[in-house]
């Protein structure tokens, strides 16, 4: 019998090893022959810990399961177990999606190399082996993959820069600080399917001629940290990785050393203060060399795209977002986790069709999309397709691909406020209007909330807004007031001003 | 326990990374880990090997939340504090347990058993509350949670 325990950090947060380690003792106890396979989280979240056993119909799951739950997996009725889901493959919140990044998440042992090539593993990078540099950065960006951090920008486009770069040495730099709140993704694939992220920055070190490689990883994520750096040994040892070094460095805390060029500076062990553009990482980047600089999703996106070619990547989506993207529910929300989707669902569909809407069960009132620098959104705005350009239309963002729902007890005005104070504790101090604006926002903020003189403090919070928004180095400071604008702009009776007439809702 | 400092073992440790292109963090991260903060003596040690200025090894310790530069109490709780978690009652949660400590975020009791710190997120944002104790992560922690947590840390 081969029965899955999940070893990411959600499962063994809620308890997965001493769930294995009981499972393992009343097999044994029964004297059963089981063999415990540690998998990756599904991204189910709300299951976890999961239990998966293999049956002859497919692999047929429990949870959430607690330690009570365990002598019912050896009973002959399985499907009578109190916490029985069914063939997990046919949950409709993974039936739904469209895993082409995740497509191993939760199936295999993340650190089985025979696992990881039995479900298309290193086919990508095989194929990339057989292809001229160029080939390869066009075939990145005939996909139209745009990066998952955040600012969206063209991955292929910054690979063919740094390949036409000339220098000794180049670098692939992979951000997996991944510091939004609301997010997980990064921390998911490292921990489910670490070969993946390895493989696609093999391929971005060939495709641009980089022959060293570094992952900087949040030290929040310990686990990610530990199981990542044991599959670059598996990966190295098994000569997979020929000329490519590749090595993961903790991060230290700082939620600015998300952004590129503060990451480059803590990599080089500075503190990590954002570097004025020009110029661009991808010609001065890590020790002043061509660097390609990304994200994790965007990195693991690149073994399917080279696999089964850009134009299958391509034909998901919509306008200008091509391919499909790893959304994050989270909050307050009844099924959270990860739901992979092509680009072109609503907001809506997500948070209310996919998500279930709250875990508390009240109404929905605001869903933060983006992290901490992504603007609000009221239900009246759930119309609005996942999409770049649509979030933008709407002064939003996609960002990493997170969604935080709130229920109707939440208190706007102290969520604005609450974006400040994050800017103000993590800004690195280069510009004013990051440094200080945060600082004045919040207090501000804190007079709006005392009742003293609404109005005309609201006039100076929107004024003070602009000019983070446009005097900032980098997004920090620069897009900590979308949160607070769009607070304000939907939720004005959080802020002691008159509610937007019904219709407006 | 965390050992005394012992500029021995700390140049022993330094060596480890001195081959590591940019060898900062990973010096200060194992020295963190050995010695459970950085005193003046490894500033100066470390300035010294890297060949960089005191203040300059001083503003990169200042500058990341996760370098101390005083011990903590020997068990620390990291609590999440970022949006997903509030969405799920974390921070009205954080202030009565903090309350019936009678600590500060970041204080340590008095008889220096738990350190509670905030952390921004620990990639659980699907399961909050969060919490991390002593590098265990813990989801859909409550009150009741935070406080089993605090009783194990003894
Ligand atoms: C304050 C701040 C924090 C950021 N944090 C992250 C992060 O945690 N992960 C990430 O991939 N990008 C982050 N970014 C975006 C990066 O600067 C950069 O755009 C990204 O790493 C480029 O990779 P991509 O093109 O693959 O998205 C952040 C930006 C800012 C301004
Ligand atoms: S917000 Fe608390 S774990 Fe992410």
């Amino acid at each position: 019998m081969r029965i899955f325990v999940p070893r990411d950090s959600v499962s063994v947060a809620l308890g997965s090893d001493k769930l294995a380690a009981a499972i393992a003792a009343q097999a044994a106890e029964r004297g059963v022959d089981v063999s415990i396979i540690r998998n990756g989280s599904r991204g189910l979240f709300w299951l976890e810990p999961l239990v998966e056993i293999e049956t002859a119909q497919g692999r047929v799951g429990f949870g959430p399961m607690t330690l009570a739950d365990v002598p019912g997996l050896f009973a002959d009725n399985l499907a009578g177990h109190p916490k029985a889901v069914g063939l997990v493959e046919e949950i409709p919140f993974l039936a739904k999606q469209q895993r082409l990044t995740f497509a191993r998440c939760g199936i295999t042992d993340p650190l089985s190399l025979a696992d990881y090539q039995a479900h298309d593993g290193f086919k990508g990078l095989e194929k990339a082996r057989a292809l001229e540099p160029a080939a390869i950065c066009a075939a990145v960006k005939d996909s139209g993959l745009r990066g998952r951090g955040g600012a969206g920008f063209p991955t292929g486009i910054k690979w063919e820069t740094v390949r036409t770069a000339k220098a000794e040495q180049k670098y692939i730099v992979c951000n997996a600080d991944e510091g939004d709140s609301g997010t997980f993704a990064d921390r998911l694939i490292i921990e489910a399917d670490p070969f993946c992220l390895i493989e696609g920055m093999a391929i971005a070190g060939l495709a641009v001629g980089a022959t060293r490689g570094y992952v900087y990883l949040r030290s929040e994520y310990p686990l990610a940290i530990q199981i990542l750096r044991e599959a670059i040994v598996i990966a190295t040892e098994a000569g997979l990785l020929p000329n490519f070094a590749l090595e993961v460095r903790e991060g230290a805390g700082a939620y600015v050393c998300g952004e590129e060029t503060a990451l480059l500076d803590s990599l080089e062990g500075k503190r990590g203060m954002v570097r004025a553009k020009p110029p661009i990482p991808a010609l001065q980047g890590l020790f002043g060399q061509p660097t390609v600089i990304n994200n994790v999703l965007s990195l693991a996106a690149v073994p399917y795209i080279l696999d089964a070619g850009a134009a299958a990547y391509a034909a998901c989506g919509m306008g200008r977002s091509r391919g499909t993207m790893p959304v994050q529910l989270a909050g307050n929300i009844k099924h959270g986790g990860l739901f992979e989707i092509a680009f072109g669902i609503t907001l809506g569909e997500l948070i209310n069709d996919i998500g279930g809407g709250t875990a508390s069960g009240r109404p929905v009132r605001a869903v933060q999309a983006g992290g901490p620098l992504g603007a609000y959104f009221a239900p009246s705005q759930f119309d609005t397709p996942y999409d770049y350009e649509a979030f933008a239309a709407r002064d939003g963002l996609i960002g990493h691909g997170g969604l935080v729902v709130f229920d109707d007890t939440v208190d706007m005005a102290h969520m604005a406020r609450f974006a400040m104070e994050f800017c103000a504790h993590e800004s690195c101090g280069k510009c004013t209007p990051c440094r200080i604006g945060s600082t004045r926002g919040m207090e501000t903020l804190d007079k709006i909330m005392a009742g003293e003189k609404v109005a005309e403090n609201t006039e100076i919070l929107r004024d003070l807004c602009e000019t983070m928004k446009f005097g900032s180095l980098c997004a920090l400071g620069g897009f900590t007031p979308y949160p607070v604008v769009s607070a304000l702009n939907l939720f004005p009776e959080d802020f002691g001003a008159t509610p937007l007439p019904a219709a407006a809702e | 326990m965390t050992p005394d400092w012992d500029t021995s073992r700390a140049e022993g440790i330094i060596a480890k990374y001195l081959q590591l292109e940019g060898p900062m963090l990973p010096i200060l991260h194992a020295l963190q880990e050995e010695f459970g903060y950085i005193n003046d003596d490894a500033i100066r040690l470390v300035a010294q090997t890297l060949n960089v200025s005191r203040a300059e090894v001083y503003g990169v310790v200042s500058f990341y939340h996760d370098f101390r530069q005083a011990p903590h109490g020997r068990h620390v709780l990291k609590i999440c504090r970022a949006e997903a978690c509030q969405s799920m009652g974390s921070e009205a949660n954080a202030q009565k347990f903090l309350e019936t400590l009678n600590l500060e975020w970041g204080g340590t009791t008095p008889d220096g058993r738990l350190t509670v710190e905030s952390v921004y997120c620990l990639g659980l944002c699907a399961c909050g509350p969060s919490a991390m104790l002593d590098g265990d992560l813990h989801a859909r922690v409550d009150l009741q949670g935070l406080e089993a947590l605090a009783g194990e840390a003894v």
